[in-house]
């Protein structure tokens, strides 16, 4: 179920390489750990992340938890419907719920994260 | 995920809630189901029509004997003496500092038998409390291995019930309870909640559990009942700012700074009981510090253990805090030192770091029409 055109993290967060960009998300798994999701905080554009640095929060009814980046690079779009409307991350966290798009620094670096065969093996080992 | 999920207890209801699709996580040390189709869709349908909840996880303490309404009124801060036959009383096993071992239902089924139904959470200690009072003419007995207890609310709660029980619920008034039939076994329906909202809550026997729930279901789903977790039932306490054991109250907090003075009587033919001297100099004189509750006005949710400012002060912490799904506003409860906790205080609370405006308004949050 988990799309194989992108790559995953043990933190439940995703990244799509489109060129030398990345558009991030959070997994279905965390959406369904978190629940109905009332809150997002996302960086202004222009931010430069390091891999695993803290990016913004989402916040559900019972729940709030960090959001990390997958990889470095600068944030370049910001997805501020889904600030206005978070509880699209619950209906679609692998779409219309992408977060934020970096500028990566290393394209290829996205690679040596888990792909959609090793992150879903993971989230069954949660079970 | 703290506990290792061998070692929770399950209720007879668990594989139901499997089979639903439940989350379930650790309450406890129980696994319970926390959400089924999402918080705040139950929370809606529990204020709107109906929601079944399992709250199998909930202590029964029985108390019986000649001598158990004396022994009740020494232990529990409420007058025992003024329930009838089939009628029950929200009360606190009160310790001498006048805080709560735990807040409780006492149930009196006849003159000299009752059931006291206290939190998972304080099953075991509220035994041993009890144990170690002075002895009289009754028996105490642990009997929460021996009850299921699936709580039924909601607007629609009694028009679902009422087919499949023989307790006659139109003339079973708010805090009383009746035994009958629930499908032919014996079940003890209870006019009680937690939610805010009209209700039963069902003793049955542990291995009728799975059916009664089960035709619960089948009954109030076309009349839009849900099942509910223990998400849901948070959010929907909180509303009706009903205090949660562990949260907004310990055994550091008095029964009247948690504004339960009402439950604490002063009457002198109840006699003495822990924190007596404590709980009736505050009832009189006004208690050091109050529980209150905020409405956010700025952006975020309170959560619990946040800390509170006036006037940049800190002077308290966010006891329970959440968006409140029917409300569609984040509200929360905290301690205020009393000079500050008149309605229309402007708070601050940090919420993350980032410091967001507060009010102290009315309790409830949330009151149903009647």
């Amino acid at each position: 179920m988990y799309p194989d055109d992108r790559r995953y993290t043990k933190e439940h967060e995703w990244v799509k390489v489109e060129g030398d960009r990345g558009r991030v998300g959070i997994t279905d798994y965390a959406q369904n750990q978190l629940g109905d999701v009332v809150y997002l905080e996302l960086p202004e554009v222009g931010r430069k992340l390091k891999p695993g640095e803290t990016f913004g929060t989402v916040e559900s009814v019972k729940a709030v938890s960090e959001l990390f980046a997958p990889v470095a690079g600068e944030v370049v779009e910001v997805n501020s419907a889904l600030v206005s409307n978070p509880e699209a991350i619950n209906t679609d966290p692998h779409g219309q719920a992408w977060m934020i798009v970096v500028r990566l620094q290393d394209p290829k670096a996205a690679g040596s994260l888990m792909d959609a065969k090793a992150y879903q093996a993971l989230v069954e080992s949660a079970k | 995920m703290e506990t290792a999920p061998g070692t929770l207890r399950r209720t007879p209801l668990s594989a139901v809630h499997r089979e639903l699709g439940a989350k379930m996580v650790p309450f406890a040390g129980w696994e319970m189901p926390v959400e089924y189709s999402g918080l705040i869709t139950e929370h809606l349908a529990v204020r709107k029509a109906a929601g079944l909840f399992d709250v199998s996880h909930m202590g029964e303490l029985e108390v019986e004997g000649p001598g158990a309404l004396a022994f009740l009124q020494r232990v529990t801060s409420n007058d025992v003496a003024r329930l009838l036959d089939g009628q029950a009383q929200y009360s606190a096993l009160p310790l001498p500092n006048g805080a709560p071992a735990d807040d409780v239902i006492v149930y009196r089924r006849s003159a000299d038998r009752f059931l006291v139904v206290v939190n998972a959470s304080n099953v075991e200690k509220d035994y041993k409390w009890l144990l170690s009072h002075d002895g009289g003419e009754y028996e105490l007995k642990n009997r929460s291995d021996d009850y299921a207890l699936v709580s039924l609310q909601g607007p629609r709660a009694q028009a679902i019930l009422q087919p499949l029980t023989t307790v006659d619920l139109a003339s079973l008034r708010y805090y009383h309870f009746a035994d009958g039939e629930l499908e032919g076994q014996p079940a003890t329906v209870s006019r009680t909640g937690y939610t805010g909202e009209d209700g039963f809550e069902i003793f049955v026997r542990p291995d009728h559990a799975a059916a009664a729930w089960k035709r619960l279901v089948e009954v109030g789903s076309p009349q839009g009942l849900l099942p509910a977790g223990l998400g849901a039932r948070d959010t929907l306490r909180l509303e009706a700012r009903m205090c949660l054991y562990g949260m907004d109250m310990d055994e550091t907090t008095t029964l009247v700074e948690a504004g339960l003075g009402w439950i604490v009587s002063l009457d002198p033919a109840k006699g003495d009981f822990p924190g007596r001297p404590v709980l009736e100099a505050q009832k009189r004189g006004g208690p050091p510090r109050k529980l209150v509750g905020f409405e956010v006005l700025g952006r975020g949710i309170a959560r619990h253990g946040y800390a509170v400012s006036v006037n940049h002060e800190p002077v308290g912490a966010v006891t329970s805090g959440t968006y409140a799904p029917f409300l569609q506003k984040n509200i929360g409860l905290c301690y205020l030192p009393a000079a500050h906790a008149a309605v229309g205080t402007d708070l601050e609370i940090d919420v993350r770091g980032r410091p967001v405006s507060a009010r102290v308004v009315p309790t409830p949050f949330y009151k149903r029409a009647q």
